[in-house]
């Protein structure tokens, strides 16, 4: 066998992310021995990032939320082919979630009478994301992460899998490399969990960093398990776009719960001009009431700018191709203007929003308390995903279990803001406590040599090529445009067509790419082996789009702009075929429970 | 466009050496996005870690120009680029190689100290009550993105290698963070005296003065904790009040 460190666990947590440290402390309070990996260093992974807050129906703040209008809100904006056992169990798990945090040491934003603090945010009706200013995610992984070293937990920082290895069916390790020295790791396991996040490295504008290379669910793909709903991709509404170089950071949400709008470049509150039907009855028709909703005023309904990603998305796209945008091709959106409005409005702002304050401060020369911020959509989150199982996360490989960003089901069409931690939280324990259990009705499975030489072949292939083949990062390159082109926001049936024979040629050009240098923290080399999980996913993403002939949530068509009520029953899944081949198949959703039914007719 | 010229540390420690890379620049730059056009044209094997690129994350510290700063922070136009900008990695961690270093000390170093551990909850309900004003000072050093510029700078570190007997900056903090903590009922005042070493800190500010989260760290963090090990161990009435109440005091 090849020159390989081997590595021996009950469960292998694949991702240090929410759901991976929540998987992973559960995991060993069951009594599992586990291993936790993640490529970069423990606190790094994505949740960092995370700004606007969790969403949990704690009702600190509006003693009307409960779980029940949670799961409706989360349904509606999922545009109801979420899963919807997934999304009772969110709902009604999520509030003691968030307490354990505090157990744990987290410090959240308080109401006065002492309890965790509740914001607005996009899509729920009342106050529901529990928050610590503009940087939710921090607090959250600085908590799991300080609370998890100090469980049975082995860390493997900087550590890239590259493959899922089996016995027959089932899982039996994971392969890969550690980045610093290029050595390649094998981990022997009786159940893995995949927790890697997203795949926004497959776009040009994205809030997205290097590590979202849809790792997770090429893994689970090439594994045998399937993907679900890989049509419906986020673009949230509000990313920067300007100067360049920060083209798509995040602006979060949180600035228009706390009462920032958005204009055009006349000056016009244009969110007002298209409110969909199913929202009308819950939005503020007028920039009074919109006002007093962002304040906390019970009796008024929310402002227009909150309605669900893609809608604001869409508006935004709609008011610059008709020239009414700003002089970057965004449009204004706009906190300087609460001043008007409430006493010492800049230091709110400030206090806030702190994050939001410096990033344009340092990043765009903007003082976002005298200034509008310029904005436009950036290519956010992934709704679909591994499909698994609701109750335990597990998918169709036995052992191999899925959570957080990575996996499908809860969010359906659509996600709305502060449900993704939530998400992280709920399913990442219920992956963990799953995956510990299996564990332990199995024996160790079998790791054949001969496929791990074979991998790590593989893996050095781009250094027998080296400066003959091209440089990785011009492949990404033209990939990221290609997706951002062809199959982004608004979408035609000929251009993913154009799309998928664009994939052809790229998987050549990328199978071909060479890397220089030697194997010790060698980017160049990283990022030719995540080609291949990243043109997986991006075929992955078109061929779906091309089959839901409909606009739903994430995925609107061009040329097929409406909503098409016969395809709100199934959920497109794709599996790699016998052939090697991608298989697409209409799977139908399972009809909901009378008392489920029940709960959304009554939140309507 | 004009270009620039930047003098990237390349190799180890042995081998290693300032190379320069010439880079076109356009508005709004920050020197990490120098250093990825660099690594994605002219050395696709550039060792550099980042995330965020927003400041969010801390992976992407470096020396520029001899400072400690985040790459993905430092505007272009904040730096004089009629000289070549030097990029080099943190001085107090072993070297990788490139701009990487081996910063695996601070996760050991965290693990030494003592676990949050809270007070019975205030509620039936499992809950606990904390009042914002209590919170404020705990959430200042909750910002913390674990940069380690902060240990980068500090003298106890970066000249005298003091690792074992000193947590450094970022772990006081930390530290602080825990005892303040409106539940939490560990005592960490003896530790700090011994195993956390906080006597080794002369409040140079260094760190403070380096931090991209504006935490004060040295104000706030360590001259409280300096008090409570001075209260502890040098005032006798307070031994004495300790003896007789025999709690933590806070
Ligand atoms: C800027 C921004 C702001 C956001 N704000 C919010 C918000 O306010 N509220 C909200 O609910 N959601 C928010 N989101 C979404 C949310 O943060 C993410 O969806 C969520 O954090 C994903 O968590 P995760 O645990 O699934 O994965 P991540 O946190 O992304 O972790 C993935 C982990 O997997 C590891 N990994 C990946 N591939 C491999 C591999 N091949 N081998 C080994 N390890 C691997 C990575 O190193 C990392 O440790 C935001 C997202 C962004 C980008
Ligand atoms: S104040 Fe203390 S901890 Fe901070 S840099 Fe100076 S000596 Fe180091
Ligand atoms: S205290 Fe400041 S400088 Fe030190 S690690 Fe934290 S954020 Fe970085
Ligand atoms: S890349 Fe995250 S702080 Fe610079």
């Amino acid at each position: 066998m090849a020159d390989v460190e081997t590595h021996e666990h009950d469960v292998l947590v694949i991702g240090a992310g929410g759901a991976g440290l929540r998987a992973a402390i559960e995991a060993a309070a069951s009594g599992a021995t586990v291993g936790l990996v993640c490529k970069s260093l423990l606190g790094k992974a994505h949740t960092v990032m995370a700004e606007g807050g969790v969403a949990a129906a704690l009702a600190n703040v509006d003693d009307r939320d409960n779980w029940m209008v949670h799961f409706a809100d989360t349904m509606r904006g999922g545009q109801y082919v979420n899963n919807w056992r997934m999304a009772e169990l969110h709902a009604k798990e999520a509030p003691d979630r968030v307490r354990e945090l505090e157990k744990w040491g987290a410090v959240f934003d308080r109401t006065s009478d002492g309890r965790i603090l509740q914001r607005n945010f996009g899509g729920h009706r009342y106050p529901r994301l529990a928050h610590v200013g503009d940087r939710t995610g921090l607090e959250m992984i600085r908590t799991l992460q300080d609370h998890a070293i100090h469980q049975a937990v082995d860390v493997h920082m900087e550590v890239t899998i590259i493959a899922l290895l089996k016995d027959g069916d089932r899982i039996s390790g994971a392969f890969g490399y550690d980045r610093e020295r290029g050595r390649f790791r094998l981990f022997k396991c009786k159940a893995a969990v995949l927790a890697t996040g997203g795949v926004g490295r497959a776009y040009s504008i994205t809030s997205n960093s290097w590590e979202y290379t849809a790792d997770g669910q090429s893994l689970a793909y090439n594994a045998g398990a399937a993907l679900q709903d890989m049509e419906f991709v986020q673009f949230h509404p509000t990313g920067m776009v300007w100067p360049p170089s920060v083209k798509g950071i995040l602006v979060t949400e949180g600035v228009r719960g706390e009462g920032g709008v958005l204009r055009n470049s006349e000056g016009r509150r244009f969110m007002f001009d298209d409110i969909p039907d199913n929202y009308r009855a819950q939005t503020a028709d007028n920039e009074e009431e919109g006002w007093r909703y962002t304040q906390g005023d019970k009796n008024a309904r929310r402002p227009p700018e909150l309605l669900t990603r893609d809608h604001v998305a869409r508006c935004i796209m709609r008011e610059v191709k008709a020239g009414r945008g700003s002089p970057h091709g965004g449009v204004y959106l706009d906190i300087a203007w609460i001043k008007q409005r409430v006493p010492n409005g800049a230091e709110v702002i400030r206090k806030k929003l702190p994050s939001m304050y410096h990033q344009f401060k340092q990043l765009a020369d903007i003082d976002i308390t005298e200034q509008p911020m310029e904005v436009g959509p950036t290519t956010h989150y992934i709704m679909g995903g591994i499909r698994v199982d609701g109750d335990s996360q597990m998918t169709g490989v036995p052992g191999l279990f899925a959570a957080g960003e990575c996996a499908a089901g809860l969010h359906g069409a659509n996600r709305l803001g502060g449900n993704s931690l939530s998400d992280l939280l709920v399913f990442g324990k219920r992956a963990g406590e799953h995956a510990a259990a299996y564990a332990r009705t199995q024996p160790a499975g079998r790791v054949d040599a001969a496929e791990v030489d074979r991998l790590a072949h593989g893996a050095l292939a781009p250094f027998e090529r080296a400066g003959n083949g091209e440089a990785p990062y011009a492949v990404q390159h033209d990939l990221q445009e290609m997706m951002q082109q062809l199959v982004g926001i608004v979408r035609r049936e000929d251009e993913m067509q154009r799309a998928l024979d664009h994939l052809v040629l790229m998987r050549r050009r990328a199978e071909a790419a060479g890397a220089t240098g030697n194997r010790e923290y060698n980017p160049g080399w990283h990022t030719s082996m995540d080609l291949g999980n990243l043109l997986t996913i991006s075929e992955a993403i078109a061929r779906s789009a091309i089959v839901r002939t409909e606009s739903r949530g994430g995925h609107f068509r061009d040329d097929h702009p409406d909503k098409d009520p016969a395809q709100a029953t199934y959920n497109l899944v794709a599996r790699k075929g016998a052939d090697g081949a991608m298989q697409l198949s209409k799977e139908p959703i399972p009809p909901l429970p009378a008392e489920l039914a029940r709960v959304i007719e009554e939140q309507k | 466009m004009a270009s620039a010229t930047f003098q990237l540390w390349r190799g180890g420690h042995k081998d290693g050496h300032l190379q320069s890379y010439e880079t076109e620049v356009s508005e709004g730059m920050v020197v990490l996005d120098a250093v990825h056009d660099i690594q994605a044209t002219q050395a696709n094997d550039l060792a550099v870690r980042w995330n965020c690129k927003a400041g969010k994350c801390g992976s992407c510290s470096a020396e520029i120009n001899g400072k400690p700063r985040l790459m993905c922070m430092t505007r272009l136009n904040t730096l004089d680029l009629t000289k070549p900008v030097t990029v080099e990695p943190m001085r107090s961690f072993p070297l990788v190689r490139d701009l990487v270093t081996d910063v695996s000390w601070n996760f050991r170093v965290k693990k030494e100290i003592k676990q949050f551990t809270p007070r019975a909850p205030d509620a039936p309900d499992g809950t606990w009550r904390m009042q914002q004003t209590d919170v404020d000072r705990v959430q200042e050093f909750r910002k913390c993105i674990e940069c380690f510029l902060c240990q980068d700078v500090c003298h106890v570190i970066r000249d005298h290698q003091e690792k074992d007997a000193f947590v450094g900056p970022r772990y006081l903090a930390y530290v602080a963070a825990l005892e303040m903590h409106p539940l939490d009922t560990v005592d960490r005042t003896a530790d700090l005296k011994t195993a956390h070493g906080i006597g080794l800190c002369n409040i140079t500010k260094c760190c403070t003065h380096t931090c991209p989260e504006e935490i004060r760290i040295t104000d706030n963090a360590i001259i409280p904790l300096k008090e409570r090990v001075v209260d502890r161990f040098y005032d006798p009435l307070q031994a004495l009040v300790r003896l007789v109440r025999g709690k933590k005091s806070s």
